[in-house]
């Protein structure tokens, strides 16, 4: 499937703002599952985007605003073909070993709940991983409804989406995230978009790592492994650091569109 | 517990010669003299403002750290030994914190477990396949060192992120100089001043592009902070500016700092302050101790940290049971300062040996500080043993154990006179891209109570001057 996707977020500062520093995360990486054929970043001030590569094998783009900052308007755009791996994820930068994906963070911390709900499921039983992390997959998908709700926004911490059983996507991946690990399997976050029917959101889910496949993506807030609807952006070790941008700033607005490019009629969905 | 070596008589009860004419002189002098010296050194104390808060204490006021009178002595050829194996620890360290974000030989060779490095919170991978200006990480060490007789000095502990005191260390020797000229004057001792001059030029020296002057800046999180003294005492020793996080912006991937003449590049940060909240656009999203962008001016190579980010990956009490294996590995040469015996409970055969020797050991968690969450055998009751052996089997990973260990003493001034009090040294290595360099001596802290082994500032210890005697 080749999507286009439109992505605009605008960020407003502390009006005494004398400088800022801004990190972004919006550059998509192509894989065997996604092919970038075109992405650019533009932002509305006069400044310089400096390129690298994180620890995780994001591409990232740093760049400092000279103040007085007011508001700040970045915009990602291009075009990504897609195709479905039935949620394999394969040729994708890896620099870490996927032990590393074991670490907890504050966001996916498992507290009681989470070791009673892993504990419930007895994982251990099934076979292989690739049984476990679907069980988990479909036991969150029961347990936490996806609601409405702003998926950038503050994400839940994994603990408390499981005890409000109603948590948006970036906070669902954290559970997701955090019971895998607990259970001794590799995972971590994922952000990116979701473009279906002509609509086109940001969204968050999770890869796991099984030995036998590599790592493979579950959309538990979906109930599926990620198809060829989404897009990744990038990953971590939790929605804190995959936040698209990161900057110290007051609270900031986001636009995404997608749209298939052959067809004309664009549909907006503010997240 | 075996008895304890006393520094100053020895296991015979002679004084030993470096002692001698020390002894002398506190024989000598009369007790309200030393008393009142001792007042004199903690007036001077409160003037100057030395002082440390202790965290967590309920209408916590800030608090005077003991000072004991009494110096502490080390001769020319215990330092020369303990500077070596100082220098060869710092460079193991250091070795292995690049080799840990690169190509991790040490994992491949299979000589300490992996998730020791990768489920350890100290290790950042923010730093994996990053070089850092000069490949040094470790600039400014603190190891804690004890030791149990005449020969024997154990490291007790790696500071490798933070290490402080150091300005104990100068205010201490500052003090002694002014109470007892007469002391100085019939002993030789090795300076101890030159501190700041050698940390300026160990920072300058760390600089990421050279140059003549490069601009060194000491970062603290505030005035809040426990060790804020030290911070502004340094920034003033060392003539450099001392900056808080919203003093520094990032431009174009380097750090500058506001000043009334306009923003000034910064080329070396001593920061004193934890990874955590060094940069909100990559650790901790809520810090506003630290300077947004920071990182990516660092992974550009245009400025120096100090020490590196992820240092942490080094010093705690899991790697530290794997110290000697470690220089071993990097260096190829025998541990010149050995490790205090460590049972690593992950191992069966430590397990047995644990198990079967509870109520003589020190079991601790791996993870824990401050003396929490640990056994202490030789003062436990049977039943506080038997509820630990449960915690043990349930789940071993989690616990390290040692030898309960009799600390040297050191001749202290108390309530009752002159009596021997357990002490620990620790001494700062600076690692410089020309050179390492230590000040002999260092910081000796000192447990007021009697038979206490606790030396923390927090529990009531205090400090004392350490004089390594020129021949």
């Amino acid at each position: 499937m080749r999507v286009r996707i439109r992505h605009e977020i605008t960020q407003s500062f502390e009006p005494d703002t004398r400088n800022a520093a801004v990190t972004l995360h919006l550059s998509p990486r192509s894989h065997e599952g996604q092919f970038i054929q075109r992405w650019v970043l533009d932002v509305d001030c006069d400044s310089r985007l400096y390129g690298h590569e994180d620890a995780f094998g994001n591409l990232c783009h740093t760049f400092s605003v000279d103040g007085p900052a007011d508001t700040l308007t970045v915009i990602a755009q291009g075009e990504v073909e897609t195709r479905d791996t039935t949620g394999v994820v394969r040729g994708t930068v890896e620099r870490l070993p996927p032990e590393v994906y074991l670490r907890q963070t504050e966001l996916t911390h498992p507290g009681e709940a989470i070791h009673a709900f892993v504990e419930e499921l007895d994982l251990k039983a099934r076979p292989d991983p690739l049984s476990r992390l679907h069980a988990l997959m479909v036991a969150i998908h029961e347990a936490v409804r996806e609601g409405e709700g702003p998926a950038v926004a503050e994400p839940l911490t994994a603990e408390a989406a499981l005890e409000a059983k109603l948590a948006c996507a970036a906070g669902i991946s954290p559970l997701f995230t955090s019971a895998a690990r607990l259970a001794g399997l590799p995972a971590r976050h994922v952000s990116g978009y979701f473009a279906l029917d002509e609509v086109g959101t940001t969204r968050h889910w999770a890869e796991a790592y099984a030995p036998e496949f590599g790592w493979i993506a579950f959309d538990s807030g979906k109930n599926l492994c990620a198809t060829e609807n989404h897009v990744r952006l990038s990953v971590g070790l939790d929605a804190v650091s995959v936040a698209p941008p990161r900057a110290m700033g007051l609270r900031q607005q986001e636009v995404v569109s997608a749209l298939e490019p052959r067809r004309q009629a664009q549909n907006q969905a503010q997240s | 517990m075996p008895h304890a070596f006393d520094e100053m008589t020895g296991a015979d009860g002679a004084v030993r010669p470096a002692y001698e004419t020390l002894q002398q002189w506190l024989s000598s002098v009369p007790r309200d003299v030393l008393d009142h010296r001792r007042k004199e050194a903690e007036y001077i104390f409160r003037r100057i403002g030395i002082t440390f808060a202790v965290y967590g204490e309920q209408n916590s006021q800030e608090r005077l750290i003991p000072f004991d009178i009494v110096p502490r002595i080390i001769t020319q050829p215990e330092w020369t030994r303990l500077a070596k194996g100082l220098e060869q620890r710092v460079k193991a360290l250091n070795m292995y914190i690049r080799d840990i974000y690169s190509t991790r030989e040490i994992l491949r060779a299979g000589k300490l477990p992996e998730e020791m490095v990768f489920q350890n919170p100290a290790f950042r991978p923010e730093m994996n396949g990053r070089r850092v200006p000069h490949d040094i990480h470790v600039h400014i060490a603190g190891i804690d060192i004890v030791r149990t007789d005449p020969d024997t000095f154990y490291v007790l502990e790696d500071n490798a992120r933070t290490p402080s005191g150091v300005s104990y260390m100068l205010e201490n020797r500052e003090i002694m100089l002014r109470l007892f000229p007469e002391l100085f004057s019939i002993h030789k001792v090795a300076p101890v001043e030159n501190y700041a001059d050698n940390l300026l030029a160990t920072l300058r020296s760390l600089s990421p592009h050279g140059g003549h002057e490069p601009n060194v800046v000491i970062l603290t999180p505030g005035i809040y902070n426990s060790a804020y003294y030290e911070h502004s005492f340094l920034a003033d020793k060392l003539g450099v500016e001392l900056v808080e996080g919203r003093d520094l912006f990032v431009k174009d991937e380097t750090v500058f700092m506001r000043t009334t003449e306009g923003p000034k590049r910064v080329d070396v940060i001593y920061r004193r302050l934890d990874d955590d909240f060094l940069d909100p656009l990559v650790f901790r999203p809520d810090s506003v101790l630290g300077v947004p962008g920071l990182m990516s001016a660092y992974h550009a190579g245009n400025v120096t940290l100090t020490n590196a980010v992820g240092t942490g990956v080094a010093d705690d009490k899991a790697v530290y049971s794997y110290m000697p294996e470690i220089i071993r590995f990097y260096l190829h040469e025998e541990p010149l300062l050995p490790n205090v015996p460590t049972w690593r409970c992950r191992e069966a055969d430590h397990l047995k040996y644990v198990l079967e020797h509870l109520p003589d050991l020190v079991v601790k968690e791996v993870h824990g500080s401050g003396g929490y969450g640990m056994l202490v055998g030789p003062s436990a009751d049977r039943a506080q043993i038997e509820k630990f052996r449960e915690k043990l089997i349930a789940d071993p990973n989690n616990f390290i154990a040692q030898p309960t260990l009799a600390l040297s003493t050191c001749p202290t001034l108390v309530e009752q006179g002159i009596a021997p009090r357990h002490v620990d040294l620790r001494p700062f290595i600076l690692s410089g891209s020309d050179k390492v360099r230590i000040v002999p001596g260092g910081l000796t802290r000192v447990a007021m109570k009697e038979g206490s082994l606790v030396v923390n500032s927090s529990q009531g210890g205090g400090t004392k001057d350490t004089w390594v005697l020129d021949a």
